[in-house]
């Protein structure tokens, strides 16, 4: 591997401000960039504060800009950058202290979406319901989200405009997704996806989904889609005449 | 409250722990029209058991359709060494399938078969196919379904990042606890009419595990400080397949669901060495088998290079291999470059799972202090000396209703009363006495050297002479503990050295109670193999070593479990598969 030894620079500080703080690290083989960081807590700075549970890319606690670029930290190994290398908070969250920040408002925004909702019948039927392995598929690629909010923090609706009042950003997108594409749920969360939850505002650059440590095709595979259905309902002239004869459907 | 300083937020029921047990039992305790306040040590959905892989036991019949609840409790107790609570199992078995489809009402979804049932999947020591799973990742499908679920149900309230420090008592009575946020330090008076522990277990008193931050055993310690009972802290679950190398992933999760789908463990002579230890089973013997079986192959120095064996499931296509294990594919691609479609995985056993933990009641979950309930790993019972995969994601549903459901029905009962002044006063000071000593011993040592004594002197294979001097490392930690600082900086703001020394308390209690059970069952069973005992003791078959604080220090007392009623024993005899010639011998 050559390098033995690795310079680590660390955001430290609150919402006061703060600083780069360079420590040196020993590399050992394997290492990714939280063990590097746990490493200097133990070490170096007891009260360096940062989340994470897992370190095995299943909970997405410990997400940080890595040399610039957000990453989980647990699935980015040291040896991909070399000598020296840098870790900062999550932009668009406001920072606690050092790498956490205050990820609430996705919390938030979650709450707001109408949950699953099956029919009466299916909610209390006693039969064992039976699905389709490829209906399973569509919406299993959403839910495979390990809500690490990276998609949210690189967002530009939220990210560079600071719009959290006008989109719920490409996390809730999915959110939302699977439960439209759920074969057995029966709400229609059009209305919600066109007013409040803003999916217009997506411009569809695709910076959430070349994030995703999932790999979940955000974009393509649930705003997109999700944008269709918003303008079926609201924009096609036929379905409106439809509607207006009081006749609705889901999408 | 006497301190009046301190924020009193009021609760029917406090749930301590978000993950499926703590979310389940929110939910039910909620069902049931409690007020329910549910703190968790991380943000919620970040619990360990996202990192369940392989799926949820339950007897649902849909790919072996002699499947039945009465085959589901018999492979329970066989693969528990009949340690088992023979009531939890039997009422893990009957409910777990309907906890199941319930959950699935609740919008998680599952692979499914080719008629549209739910898929199950063959695990280790389960007779059947019986775990209904989604590609690797069931863990995270049921903490995201629960926690959609919860935050939606009526009288639940979750504060994120908290610690609890000790559980507060009015004669007797558990009736809330003391808790600190993380965010800025505050401590807060939780008042609760009951409380319900859901806080996991304590892999991270190992330094080779599979378990998360989170996994400090904070239940048991908070449990046995104000009195409750423990048992069988000796069975610690040492899960075959972990990741060996690099060293930076050493022990994380390699999920049974591999040799579920097919993988075959070999030898550095490309022996399939599963034969010569459990020839009817191979690789899906229970995990205290396969483990052993793999540190035996090592010992006798038939490993891997670094330690470990090899796991093989290339004879699948990749296809296959992507579709059902996405996550062990990505995993070992990006923290190991190894592509397991292509090539075989470097496993060795790694710290799983307590099978030990609060002693509670069958039906309802009830710990032996009043108003203190415990459900999922943090409660013992229902494994008995060895658990099967995919138990535990069931047992978190099933117990975790009970816990709940009971919780609720004691606060109806109880009014809400304040614990002793006093009390709340020692607590906080004892939480905060890290801060004062800036140039106190650094947590993080005595958390490393806790870890290595461990895994150094309670590993797979045991023995007396190691356990003691484990036990007297343990206690000249304690000791070393009380007097520790933060590290140096005192900040109340998200101070990681102030949580660590926070933690070590309840990491000691587990450690301790580990040692002194583990000395005291002069046996091998299940989990727990000693050198110097290697045999089982038929007359231990149905004794739990029970742990309980005294005046004078941790004190273990055997005690015998109620027999299995013989309509029972017939159900285990019925389809019963003999010891492996390994334990026999």
């Amino acid at each position: 591997m050559g390098v033995t030894r690795v310079d680590v620079s660390i955001w430290r500080g609150d919402a006061a401000g703060g600083e780069m703080v360079t420590y040196s690290v020993p590399v050992r083989e394997g290492m990714v960039v939280l063990d590097a960081v746990l490493w200097i807590q133990t070490n170096m700075a007891p009260d360096l504060a940062v989340r994470w549970n897992c370190k095995a890319a299943k909970c997405g606690s410990c997400s940080a800009e890595i040399d610039g670029f957000p990453r989980l930290m647990c699935k980015s190994p040291v040896s991909d950058y070399g000598e020296r290398l840098s870790v900062r908070p999550m932009r668009t969250f406001p920072v606690i202290r050092d790498l956490v920040t205050d990820v609430s408002w996705n919390y938030e925004v979650n709450r707001r979406v109408p949950p699953f909702t099956p029919s009466r019948e299916d909610a209390e039927s006693q039969e064992p319901w039976r699905l389709r392995q490829e209906d399973v598929d569509r919406v299993a690629e959403f839910r495979k989200c390990i809500e690490c909010f990276l998609c949210q923090n690189v967002c530009h609706v939220l990210r560079d405009h600071d719009r959290k009042d006008a989109f719920w950003g490409p996390r809730t997108m999915i959110r939302v997704a699977g439960l439209e594409m759920h074969p057995r749920d029966t709400l229609d969360r059009r209305a919600l996806l066109k007013g409040e939850a803003g999916v217009g505002m997506c411009n569809i650059t695709k910076c959430c989904t070349e994030v995703c440590p999932e790999h979940i095709h955000i974009t393509d595979n649930a705003i997109i889609p999700l944008k269709e259905r918003v303008v079926d309902e609201f924009y096609d002239p036929l379905l409106r005449v439809l509607r207006l004869l009081g006749v609705r459907r889901k999408g | 409250m006497a301190d009046a300083g301190l924020a009193t937020v009021d609760a029917d029921v406090l749930v301590i722990g978000a993950g499926g047990a703590g979310m389940r039992g929110a939910i039910a305790a909620a069902g049931a029209g409690a007020r329910v306040l549910v703190v968790c040590k991380s943000l919620l959905g970040k619990a360990h058991t996202v990192m369940a892989e392989g799926g949820m036991a339950a007897a649902l019949g849909n790919v072996a359709h002699l499947d039945s609840w009465e085959a589901h409790f018999a492979d329970t107790m066989k693969g528990g060494k009949l340690l088992n609570s023979w009531r939890m199992a039997l009422i893990h078995a009957r409910e777990a399938p309907e906890r199941v489809l319930e959950l699935e009402r609740w919008g998680a979804v599952f692979d499914r078969t080719a008629t549209g049932e739910i898929h199950q999947r063959p695990f280790g020591a389960h007779t059947y196919p019986r775990l209904a799973h989604i590609g690797d990742r069931t863990g995270l499908e049921l903490i995201r379904s629960l926690q959609d679920r919860m935050v939606h149900t009526e009288g639940v309230d979750v504060h994120m990042e908290v610690t609890v420090a000790g559980l507060l008592t009015r004669d007797g009575r558990v009736v809330g606890a003391l808790a600190y946020r993380r965010a800025d330090g505050a401590l807060v008076v939780y008042r609760a009419r009951a409380v319900l522990l859901a806080t996991g277990g304590a892999g991270r008193i190992y330094r080779v595990t599979s378990n998360s931050w989170e996994c400090t055993g904070d239940g048991t310690g908070l449990a046995y400080e104000v009195g409750a009972q423990l048992q069988d802290c000796e069975m610690v679950q040492f899960h075959p397949t972990g990741m060996v190398w690099p060293p930076g992933v050493r022990g994380i999760l390699v999920t049974e669901g591999v040799r579920g789908e097919g993988g075959v463990l070999r030898n550095k002579d490309g022996e399939r060495f599963m034969e010569r230890y459990d020839h009817e089973r191979m690789e899906l013997s229970s995990r205290d088998v396969v483990a052993r079986a793999i540190n035996a192959e090592v010992l006798a120095g038939r490993g891997t290079p670094h330690g470990g064996a090899y796991l093989d499931i290339t004879h699948r296509s990749a296809d296959y291999i992507r579709r059902k294990l996405p996550s062990m594919h990505e995993q070992f691609l990006k923290l190991a470059r190894v592509d397991i479609t292509k090539e075989p995985m470097e496993v060795a056993p790694t710290i799983h799972y307590f099978m030990g933990g609060v002693r509670v009641d069958a039906d309802t979950g009830a710990t032996t202090a009043a108003g203190l309930f415990a459900a999922g790993e943090v409660a013992s019972g229902l494994h008995g000396a060895n658990r099967l995969g995919g138990n535990s994601l069931s047992d978190l549903l099933v117990f975790g209703r009970r816990a709940g459901e009971a919780a609720a029905a004691f606060a109806a009962d109880h009014g809400p009363a304040d614990a002793d002044a006093a009390q709340v006063d020692a607590v906080a000071e004892r939480l905060l006495a890290p801060l004062a000593r800036p140039d106190g011993e650094s947590p993080y040592q005595l958390q490393g050297e806790l870890q290595d004594a461990c895994t150094r002197y309670a590993p797979i294979i045991r023995d007396g002479p190691t356990l003691r001097e484990g036990l007297e490392k343990v206690l000249e930690l304690r000791e070393r503990a009380e007097r520790c600082g933060t590290g140096g900086p005192v900040g109340r703001a998200f101070n990681p050295g102030w949580h660590t020394a926070q933690d070590l308390r309840a990491m000691l209690v587990n450690a301790e109670a580990l040692f002194r059970c583990a000395l005291e069952r002069r046996e091998s069973r299940g989990a727990h193999a000693r050198s110097d005992h290697p045999k089982l003791d038929p007359r231990l078959a149905q004794v739990n070593m029970v742990v309980q604080r005294s005046e004078g220090g941790m004190v273990v007392t055997q005690v015998e479990n109620e027999p299995v009623p013989y309509d029972l024993t017939e159900v285990i005899s019925q389809s019963f598969q003999r010891y492996t010639p390994e334990e026999l011998s």
